[in-house]
This record gives C-alpha cells, sequence and structure tokens, in this order.
C-alpha cells in the first residue's frame, strides 16, 4: 500500500489555510475514499459534504488540483504521478467551513422559475424523440459544477441578475416539454441573464452527467430569444395569428382535496 | 427558557425529504396547512436519488393483462405473506395513480411506441411493470417531487437533524435539532410529525446506502414510544459492487438484469438455472441474493469475491441507452466496459422491510400525533420487497400520511412543549463534547458494522445472534464514551456520528433480537440453523416497543383482510402446483 499527501484547505468564512494529511492509497481509491479517511485517523470535524458516493446525488463537488470534480468519481490513479493531490472548496460560492459551501443562492433561482404547467386538456401522448432531449436536461444531478465555473459567477459575480448555466437547463427542459403551457423566455432574457453568457462552454466541459449544456439548451434558448423579441417577421405572424396571446393552462392534480 | 432556542411554529413538520416526506409535505401545504419539511441534507439529495429501476404501478401500458389484483399478489408472494395485507392492498390500487399524478407535475418518463408511459420487467412481477426513465428513475421522482413542493409554500430547512421528539405528555407536539452549519439549536413545535427518514444501511460494512441511513426514524419512533414491527427482515440486494474496495457495496441497478442480464458463475454456469429455473436472474432478490453467497462460499466466486452479470450481449447501443449510469459508474470506477465484459457483483444491504408499525389508511402509529411513511415504516412488504415497491410506496403513503397527519393537526389544540424535555435534548448533544477517556465515534461505527454484517447478516444462526446480542451491549457501554474535541461545533462530522451512533445501536438491536426470536427462514431473514418456513411463524410478525430500558419483542398474529383472501389463496396454490 502506498503513501500519498493531501493538501486540503481548512478554514472557514473568516479564512484559512492548507493542511497536509498523509493517505494510505488503495487500489481504484477516490478523493472522496481519501478524506473520509482523513476524517477517520486524523481529523474528525474535516467538513465535506457527501451522499450517494455514485455520482448519482451531486453532493460532493469540489476542486481537486485546481479542477472542478465530485470527489466521488475522481479516481488517484487519473490524478498525476505521486504529486501531492490539492483539494479545496468551490470558489464561487460563499464558504461555510473546509470542503463545504453555501449553495443557497441555486435555491433561490430555481425558486423563480415557474414550474411545469400542463396545457389544458393535455393527454401526455408523447413519443420518445419527443422528449430525449427533455430527459437529457433532467440528468442534471445539481452538483453545481457548472454554476461554479461559468465566469458570469466566478470572476464577475453577477448572481443577482443571473440564473446560470443549470437553470438555463432547467427553463429549456420546461420550455421544451411537449405539454408545457407557459413561455419562460421573457424572463431568462430579462432575470436570468441569458445574454450575458458568452457561451464559451466551460459548464459543459465540467458536467459530471455530460448533458450538452450549451448547444443543446443555452444556444437553442438563445436563438427562441431572437424569435421572439428581435425578430420582425415572426413578431408579425404571431401579431396576426394571436399566438402572442397566453394559452389557457390547468391544474388536474386534485392534491388538497382527497377526502 | 424555549426562548433560548430558535423555535418554528406549524401545523404538520415532516422529518426527512426523500421522496415520502416531499409527498406528504406536498399533501399538507396543499390542504392549506403550513408545513416544514426538514432535511439532513441538501434538498434533492436524499436516498431516493439513487432510486434507479422503475416504479411499480399497474399501469397496463405494454401488457394489458396487468391489473391490481396481480400487483396485490406478486407483492404478497413477494413477502412471502407477512406483509399488512391493506398496504399492499392500497398500495397496488393506488399506485398507477400516483404515477400518472408525477407525469402530470412534469414527470418524464421512457416512451412506448404508441407515446405512453413505458414499462419494464422486474423480478417477481408477473408483467412489465416498471415505469422508469433510463436507470435513473429515483432522481426523476425526487426532481419531480421537489420543483413541485417547492412552489406551494412549504417552510424547507435544509441541513437540519433531529435528535428528538418532543411530547407533551402522550402526544408528540414537536422535534429538538441541530443545524449542520453552525452547530446551534432548532425547536420545532407542531400539532402533527410525519416521520419520513428513510432506511438503515449504515449499520452494515457493506451497504448501498448513504450516510444518511442511520435508522433515525426508527429510532426516533422507538424512543417516543411508537412500535417496530419486522425488524428482522433486511433486504440484502443480490447485486452491489464487489471491487475497488472504495465502492464496495455501490448498488448495480436489476433493471440490468430487468433488460436481460445473466448471472454467472467463475465456471461460467448460469447458476439461477439451480436455485429458480423458472424465474432464473428475475426471481425475488432474497432468493438471487442467497444464490450469490452461496456460489461464492462454495468456492465458484469471481476474483473479488463476487460472481459476473453479464449484459454485453444486448449490444453497446441498447446498454447505453438503457442503463446509462451503470455504463459510466462501472467505466469510471471499475474500468468495465459494461458493453463489453460482465460486471463483478455481489450482495449488498439495500433496504430495510421492518420499520414503524402505521395504521395503512392513515400512516398514524400508536402515539398521538406521530405518522410515518417510507422506508422507516414496516408491514408494507412483508418479508422482503419487490424492486420497484418501494418508489410506489414513498409516493402512496407519503400521500397518505399527509393526509392523516394533516386531518389529525387541523383537529389538534395547539402544540405545548415542556423546557426540561428541550433542556434534556440539548444536553444529550453538548455532552459529547470533551469527555474523558473519549472513543472515537469513527471506531465504534465500524466495529458495530463488521459485527452485524458477520453475526445479522445475509445467513443468520443462533450462536451469532445471541453473541450479537451481548456486543451491542459492549458497544452500548462504549457509545457512553464517545466523544468529540471541545468546541468545535460547526459543520463537525464527527460530533455528528456520535448522536447518529445511538440511533444505530438501537436499530441494529431490534433487528439482532427480532432475528433470533424468528426461528425459520423467510424473505429477507435466513437461519442456517431452522432453513424453512414454519407455519406458526408464517402467521406472526415480531412487534418490538421499548419497555422502560427494555426492548419488549413479542410475536403478534398478521392481520388479514377477509375480501382479499380468495386472491392470496389463489397465488399459494399456483404456487404450490409449479
Amino acid at each position: 500500500m502506498s503513501k500519498r499527501t493531501f493538501v486540503v484547505w481548512r478554514g472557514d468564512k473568516d479564512g484559512g489555510n492548507f493542511v497536509e494529511y498523509p493517505v494510505e492509497v488503495e487500489e481504484g481509491m477516490v478523493v472522496l475514499d481519501a478524506i473520509h479517511q482523513i476524517q477517520r485517523t486524523s481529523a474528525p470535524d474535516l467538513a465535506c459534504r457527501w451522499n450517494c458516493k455514485a455520482a448519482k446525488c451531486g453532493s460532493c463537488s469540489a476542486e481537486v488540483n485546481g479542477n472542478p470534480r465530485l470527489m466521488c468519481k475522481t479516481r488517484l490513479d487519473d490524478l498525476p504521478g505521486e504529486e501531492a493531490v490539492t483539494v479545496k472548496p468551490l470558489k464561487s460560492f460563499p464558504i461555510i467551513r473546509d470542503l463545504v459551501t453555501d449553495v443557497s443562492w441555486n435555491y433561490t433561482v430555481n425558486k423563480k422559475i415557474p414550474p411545469f404547467t400542463p396545457k389544458k386538456g393535455a393527454d401526455f401522448i408523447m413519443q420518445q424523440c419527443d422528449v430525449d432531449r427533455v430527459q437529457e436536461f433532467r440528468k442534471c444531478i445539481e452538483c453545481f459544477l457548472c454554476q461554479n465555473v461559468c465566469h458570469v459567477v466566478r470572476e464577475h459575480n453577477q448572481k443577482s441578475h443571473f440564473f446560470g448555466p443549470r437553470f438555463f437547463i432547467r427553463v429549456a427542459s420546461l420550455e421544451m416539454h411537449p405539454m408545457d403551457a407557459l413561455n419562460r423566455i421573457p424572463q431568462i432574457k430579462k432575470e436570468g441573464g441569458l445574454g450575458r453568457c458568452n457561451i464559451t462552454k466551460c459548464c459543459t466541459e465540467v458536467c459530471p452527467e455530460e448533458i450538452h449544456i450549451t448547444d443543446n439548451g443555452i444556444i437553442p434558448l438563445k436563438e427562441r430569444v431572437v424569435d421572439q423579441f428581435f425578430d420582425p417577421v415572426q413578431i408579425v405572424i404571431r401579431k396576426i395569428t394571436g399566438a402572442d396571446k397566453p394559452q389557457p393552462t390547468e391544474q388536474p392534480d386534485g392534491v388538497g382535496d382527497s377526502k | 427558557m424555549l426562548d433560548k432556542y430558535e423555535t418554528h411554529e406549524h401545523d404538520v413538520v415532516i422529518i426527512g425529504a426523500g421522496g415520502a416526506g416531499l409527498r406528504a409535505a406536498i399533501e399538507c401545504s396543499a390542504r392549506g396547512l403550513k408545513t416544514a419539511l426538514i432535511c439532513k441534507s441538501l434538498l434533492g439529495k436524499a436516498h431516493t436519488v439513487m432510486a434507479e429501476g422503475g416504479i411499480a404501478a399497474a399501469l397496463a401500458n405494454v401488457e394489458s393483462a396487468d391489473c391490481w389484483q396481480t400487483h396485490f399478489q406478486d407483492t404478497m408472494f413477494g413477502g412471502k405473506y407477512l406483509n399488512n395485507w391493506r398496504m399492499a392492498e392500497l398500495h397496488a390500487k393506488e399506485s398507477p395513480d400516483r404515477v400518472r399524478e408525477l407525469e402530470r407535475w412534469g414527470a418524464v418518463f421512457d416512451r412506448t411506441p404508441e407515446g405512453k408511459i413505458l414499462q419494464r420487467a422486474f423480478g417477481g412481477h408477473t408483467h412489465k411493470r416498471l415505469a422508469h426513465v433510463g436507470d435513473r428513475t429515483g432522481l426523476e421522482l425526487i426532481r419531480t417531487l421537489q420543483d413541485k413542493g417547492i412552489h406551494q409554500g412549504i417552510d424547507v430547512y435544509m441541513e437540519c437533524t433531529i435528535t428528538r421528539l418532543l411530547k407533551d405528555g402522550d402526544r408528540v407536539t414537536g422535534a429538538f435539532g441541530y443545524w449542520r452549519e453552525n452547530g446551534r439549536f432548532v425547536v420545532f413545535k407542531a400539532k402533527a410529525v410525519v416521520l419520513a427518514t428513510g432506511g438503515v444501511g449504515k449499520c452494515f460494512k457493506i451497504t448501498s446506502n448513504s450516510w444518511e441511513g442511520t435508522a433515525d426514524g426508527h429510532a426516533l419512533g422507538f424512543e417516543a414510544g411508537a412500535e417496530l414491527v419486522d425488524m428482522e427482515f433486511v433486504q440484502f440486494h443480490p447485486t452491489g459492487m464487489v471491487w475497488p474496495p472504495g465502492v464496495m457495496g455501490l448498488l448495480v441497478t436489476e433493471a440490468v438484469r430487468g433488460e436481460g442480464g445473466i448471472l454467472r458463475n467463475n465456471k461460467g454456469e448460469r447458476f439461477m438455472e439451480k436455485y429458480d429455473p423458472k424465474r432464473m436472474e428475475l426471481s425475488t432478490r432474497d432468493v438471487v441474493a442467497r444464490s450469490i453467497y452461496t456460489e461464492v462460499k462454495e468456492g465458484r466466486g469471481s476474483p473479488h469475491g463476487g460472481c459476473f452479470l453479464d449484459i454485453s450481449h444486448r449490444g453497446a447501443e441498447y446498454v447505453k441507452r438503457k442503463l446509462p449510469s451503470m455504463y459510466h459508474q462501472f467505466k469510471e470506477l471499475a474500468d468495465v466496459d459494461i458493453t463489453k465484459e460482465p460486471m463483478e457483483v455481489g450482495p449488498t444491504c439495500h433496504y430495510i422491510m421492518g420499520g414503524i408499525k402505521v395504521d395503512a389508511d392513515t400512516g398514524a402509529t400508536r402515539v398521538p400525533g406521530l405518522f410515518a411513511a417510507g422506508e422507516c415504516t414496516g408491514g408494507m412488504h412483508g418479508s422482503n420487497r419487490l424492486g420497484g415497491n418501494s418508489l410506489s410506496d414513498l409516493l402512496v403513503f407519503g400521500r397518505r400520511a399527509g393526509i392523516g397527519a394533516g386531518d389529525y393537526a387541523a383537529g389538534a389544540p395547539a402544540a405545548n412543549i415542556a423546557d426540561a424535555e428541550v433542556e434534556a435534548a440539548a444536553a444529550e448533544m453538548t455532552g459529547y463534547f470533551g469527555r474523558p477517556n473519549p472513543e472515537s465515534p469513527y471506531k465504534l461505527h465500524i466495529d458495530l458494522q463488521n459485527m452485524m454484517q458477520s453475526m445479522v447478516g445475509i445467513f443468520r444462526e443462533e450462536g451469532d445472534l445471541t453473541t450479537a446480542i451481548a456486543k451491542l451491549q459492549e458497544f452500548k457501554q462504549r457509545y457512553e464514551h464517545v466523544a468529540v474535541e471541545e468546541g468545535q461545533r460547526m459543520y463537525n462530522p464527527g460530533w455528528h456520528l456520535c448522536r447518529d451512533l445511538k440511533n444505530m445501536l438501537i436499530c441494529s438491536e431490534a433487528i439482532a433480537r427480532a432475528a433470533l426470536m424468528r426461528k425459520e427462514s423467510r424473505g429477507g431473514h435466513s437461519r442456517l440453523d431452522f432453513p424453512k418456513y414454519d407455519n406458526y411463524w408464517g402467521e406472526h410478525n415480531i412487534i418490538i416497543s421499548k419497555d422502560g430500558p427494555a426492548m419488549k419483542v413479542e410475536p403478534r398474529e398478521t392481520v388479514k383482510v377477509a375480501e382479499l383472501a380468495p386472491l392470496v389463496e389463489a397465488r399459494k396454490a399456483k404456487e404450490s402446483s409449479k
């Protein structure tokens, strides 16, 4: 069994520093295993979020050797040679403690997006090919790595008027749902700050679910913004056909009246 | 004295934000009740997210012969007839509505060629019955409920752990807990409380459960006076990863077998032909898990102590489309390309059938004001749960517990909480700091997991179980000394584990004591010294309750429903004629 040095950021909102820990390396080990070993052996109070340890819950996001990763699927044998492994918290969110950051901004943004609202009389007969794209976006495990690397958030901290890639694809999944009645394009243009994204694809690169965030989500949304706000022909057609009027919706679920 | 602590007052407080908790919260808030949803992790990260294969509901979209009666019979046969009949009936009848409702809330299931919800085959289900989204159905369920719930005015309290239910006389009127973030204490006052805390997998060494599966609801309910039922029945899922060591126990979805995966031993034999020639790989989970265990024990295992599971014959394209997370999981964590080579798999502790005894229709426990739903309850699945019946269980009984708790809260007087109870709860939590002769909570946890795995695991016998109970008394002594260094209360996992250990010790003892009492083998309980079914035990559940400082363990006759008897008898006759 070989040893490897881990350099882990320890501290809180008032500051902190990197602390070195020796780790016994086992075959097939991932970074999260190393963090757990450090907790068991030398730092029982080392703070770290994790849940499933199977890349399904998106809790254990951190920056490993400078790369935003899920710790549970970053294998030590994929990290170069014998060098020390550096682990630090996501840069774009406020620190709580050690590797744990305050990601509550993401929950605030999600709440602003109007939920799925079925068309009146929707029969929910949908072909697989019509929902493939929506399903791709719904693979998102909310690890927030894309939010963390987006330069609008990371370098310019424009959280107050920007939804970020995670919520652009959330909006895309609703807009492309064959049975949804609402139009969230005005919101994503204005409040969501879609125009601030200049499609550098950093979000797509870090997505552990390999969602094509930029190509399949953000760019089609940008096209819809253009259609609705800047295409004179489309504007005239909508005026004539009345397609810009809101469509009637229904909430057929019956929750709460189940006596 | 209460104003010393942050206090929140609600009509209904729901503890746990997986499928059952979220569904209960949606029901309560839709009825205009002030509803709190408390989660140990961030919202949307609960263990439900790990459910892969699908949600069982007799929609009859793929096989038109399916109906609730057959689903009921399959569930009863899977549970070896120890199920709560009424729960199995409600579950079979209502799950199709719950699935359709999920679709109307925005869930996007895989489709049939006609554009309806696609259903796949699964172990123990007569028909293709599992509505699914590839192999990430749990994520779809939790995300849909989450997005529905946050727009309904539910107050969500994230990263908050409940350590005690607070009572006013006999009635539960609130809960006490701490914020993970800063370690401060918080009190919730409520007219009704719903436990929806999930499972207990962290009592065992090899488990598919996340850190959250520490038996919280089982222990909180027990301590508050609720009864536990069927605690001896622990489901070892047949297929967990066995290599590399760090991911040992990680789930390999039953959908692999549902999609045609074949199990082989190191001689290349399709060994299920020996154990269940009719159902083969799609036999019930208890049977497949024992078969794999036996193959390994008799020297026919794979290099890392499991067996081989092969899906490569279905072709790379198909496998990647239907089992995308399995493809990635093996590729990234084990360097195995499942479209070309077999996986190595072995049993892993996955689910507990036992739990808090509740009224089938309302989720009410025997304690006034206390309700429960989901994996922390018992009865629905009898001695063995069928795959796919868990997600449907969460929705059907989450909703029902929401209605039950909502009705109760609507007619209940305001909640009172005694200062002394709150002070005792706070003292318990601060007590872990700076004890003399400290015991490491991590060390005690590992010792507990190893002991439970080897002595109360997949095969059990009297000697081991007696030793296990003695060991647990020893662990309880050691628990009195678990401690963390003075000071740090912010996001301190060592401190949190100290308290979690108490829940796991209570639950482990309940499992071991019930396992010792049940002198037969049935479903998720296999006794080497009593390898056969026993008629007496086929008609009795084991009930556990708090008796002063002791644990009372008693058999109680299984309650049947007369109108359902013909269905059950018909299934028994059919199985015995095979």
